[in-house]
């Protein structure tokens, strides 16, 4: 098992005429079971056409139709990014995972407000994506990284997340699997919804929860943890080192008004029961240490 | 991107919000102008710097003659104000906004911001104007009130005449603030903002609402369809190395400390900063040079870097994905050798490609010193760092 893809998971590349849609669509497809996940491709004007074997479609909606992909990754640039999101929503595929950095905020409040009573799961924007190892990566992470295991990794940050997941190989642990959920102030799914999801499957036994400053996600997710997890989590958040009102990078690692610091997320994960590390080099020993 | 007052007031005026007349002015005697063209006979001296406490700091002054004013404007331009947010070093002023008095009988809060967890724009007010929004938000939160706004709908006229009578504007008034209010939200939704400010908001002595002071910040994603706000961006607030860096692509931000670091993407970059901190010395900047670094960003980047004549040592830190260990190992060899590196490097590699990098680095034959993962590449800098 493992949570939102699999090997039998069918995904459509929005924005796959584009150089790095053709990159990370090789890459994916190159990847474990890749070549029968990858089923199609999307740009408006291009249908008819192929990439590498994978047929293109002017819409979703023709290549959800003519495939039965129900996931799609975006690599479309980011003025209109927010309404390739739009559209897979209204396809109505199950999941939609956008790369893309640098969408303006106020568009990602009009999609996220159209996504209300929706089915579609959304991750990201501006995220390395989700790999679930052995099986299916879907985003721009390296694959050979990975390996399958029980360990579980949720994290804004996308080199971070390598770096958790380098040092678990390290120490002989693989992974059920990995989702970056994205550096943006608005955006889709949330560690906390990511963390139910892993509560929630078999082959997850520990989780590595990654975090920076930022917002109120880690300690909402925190609480949530406290009262329902049923798995060890382990935490590091980035950023306690970072000055107030400076953005760090991600549009979302802002800390102002004192709130979204790096100790009061620590704080509030020590409080929920969460392993935490202030070294960024201890959270693969520190997964370890909770496991079994 | 951050806005001077005078031009967040020009941008909310255009779509209704009332602010007292003024006029920017970039030396004394345009001051003086100013004065006389605005007329009455008190006046407010303001020195436009981005950064917030001014007034506290000597940089707001009332003048009740045209001798009084040529005197504050005269002492403020060009004066370095230090402010709780510029730092210890201060601001340089170098334009001033000359304002008509205002009678002032209330100052209130109000301000909006994009709202994560609702993820939506939220505005929030209070009748506690005039002072700084974070200690009302922490000594009487029940002072502070806000409005969840649907972006289809906006913020509706019933939204807002409830905040307007949340903080004490009186009934006979309230449709004016309302009027106020929407035209702020619609300033903030159009213009891509992602803070708007206004403290205080003032009621005058004859019943009008009017914003004393404004501050604005827009996304810097949104850029692109905005040229005319672009045009506001004041380069002598920024930081030089800041500006260079973003020429390149390179996120870059300065700090206090000696340890230069060069790493790829944001997350890693304040983790390395972090563990910097946690092996007893301070990060010099954070720089993220992104997923797809060149040989000539990197060298840039060490350009950068080595302009800070704090550095005394340098980590490059990177976890290589699509970034292939051997470009990045190509790059530091080259950049080592153009800025003709006089400090310590420390370089941990990691990822695709790995051991080609690793090669480059010590056939280079430059006293590159090697780390094998980042506690022995933080624990190897700041010993360099002491050493040196």
């Amino acid at each position: 098992m493992s949570i939102l893809i699999d090997k039998n998971t069918k995904v459509i590349t929005q924005g796959i005429t584009g150089k790095t849609g053709q990159f990370h669509t090789h890459a994916g497809a190159a990847y474990a079971n890749g070549k029968n996940s990858y089923v199609a491709g999307v740009t408006p004007g291009k249908g008819g056409q192929s990439f590498e074997g994978i047929p293109i479609f002017n819409t979703v909606v023709d290549a959800k139709a003519a495939t039965g992909a129900t996931a799609s990754v975006i690599y479309v640039p980011p003025p209109f990014a927010a309404a390739a999101i739009d559209e897979a929503v209204e396809a109505g595929l199950d999941l939609v995972i956008c790369i893309t950095e640098g969408i303006p905020v106020r568009d990602m409040i009009r999609t996220r407000y159209k996504m209300q009573g929706k089915k579609t799961k959304l991750v990201g924007p501006n995220c390395p994506g989700v790999i679930t190892p052995d099986e299916i990566k879907i985003g721009i992470m390296p694959g050979h990284i990975h390996k399958k295991g029980p360990v579980g990794v949720v994290s804004r940050s996308g080199t971070l997340t390598y770096e958790a997941v380098g040092q678990l190989m390290e120490l002989g642990l693989g992974q059920s699997s990995c989702v970056g959920i994205g550096g943006d102030p608005v955006n889709g799914l949330k560690h906390l919804d990511v963390m139910k999801l892993f509560n929630d499957d078999p082959q997850t036994e520990a989780v590595i929860m990654v975090g920076e400053i930022g917002g109120t996600d880690e300690e909402d997710c925190a609480r949530w943890i406290k009262d329902n997890m049923r798995k060890p989590v382990v935490g590091f958040i980035a950023g306690v080192t970072a000055p107030p009102g400076k953005r760090m990078g991600h549009a979302g690692a802002i800390i102002s008004g004192g709130k979204g610091t790096a100790s009061e997320k620590l704080a509030a994960m020590e409080e929920a029961g969460i392993k935490i590390t202030r070294n960024p080099a201890e959270i693969g020993k520190l997964a370890r240490s909770v496991l079994r | 991107m951050k806005i001077h007052e005078y031009q967040a007031k020009e941008i909310l005026r255009r779509y209704g919000v009332v602010t007292p007349r003024g006029i920017a002015c970039f030396s004394v005697d345009e001051a003086v102008k100013a004065a006389a063209q605005l007329g009455g006979s008190v006046w407010v001296v303001k020195a436009q710097i981005h950064a917030g406490g001014r007034g506290k700091g000597g940089g707001v002054k009332l003048a009740r003659s045209p001798a009084e004013l040529k005197q504050h404007a005269s002492n403020i331009l060009g004066m370095r104000l230090v402010t709780h947010q510029t730092g210890p070093e201060g601001q340089v002023v170098k334009r001033l906004l000359i304002e008509e008095g205002a009678d002032i009988k209330k100052e209130l809060y109000v301000g909006m911001v994009v709202d994560r967890g609702s993820q939506r724009v939220v505005l929030m007010a209070s009748s506690e104007g005039g002072m700084d929004i974070e200690e009302v938000a922490a000594s009487t939160p029940e002072k502070i009130h806000r409005a969840y706004i649907d972006p289809m709908a906006g913020l509706t006229a019933d939204q807002a005449a409830d905040i307007a009578r949340k903080i004490g504007i009186p009934e006979a008034v309230v449709p004016q603030a309302v009027k106020l209010l929407q035209a702020l939200y619609r300033t903030f939704d159009e213009t891509d903002a992602s803070l708007v400010e206004i403290n205080p908001l003032i009621l005058t002595g004859d019943s009008r609402v009017i914003a004393l002071d404004a501050k604005m910040t827009f996304d810097d994603n949104a850029l692109f369809r905005h040229p005319d706000i672009v045009a506001m961006r004041d380069l002598d607030e920024e930081d030089p190395a800041e500006i260079e860096a973003s020429k390149f692509g390179l996120s870059y931000i300065s700090l206090d400390g000696d340890i230069g670091c060069l790493v790829n993407g944001a997350g890693l970059a304040m983790a390395t900063m972090d563990i910097i901190k946690l092996y007893g010395a301070a990060p010099a900047n954070f720089l993220d040079v992104g997923g797809g670094a060149t040989a000539e960003k990197v060298t840039e980047a060490f350009k950068l870097m080595l302009k800070n004549p704090e550095v005394k040592a340098i980590l490059v830190n990177i976890f290589g994905g699509i970034m292939k260990g051997d470009i990045i190992a190509a790059g530091v060899v080259e950049a080592a050798r153009q800025v003709k590196l006089s400090v310590p490097l420390v370089v941990r590699l990691e990822g695709t490609n790995v051991d080609l990098g690793k090669k480059i680095l010590s056939d280079s034959g430059l006293p590159i010193i090697s780390a094998t993962n980042m506690a022995d590449a933080a624990q190897k800098v700041v010993a360099a760092a002491k050493a040196s």
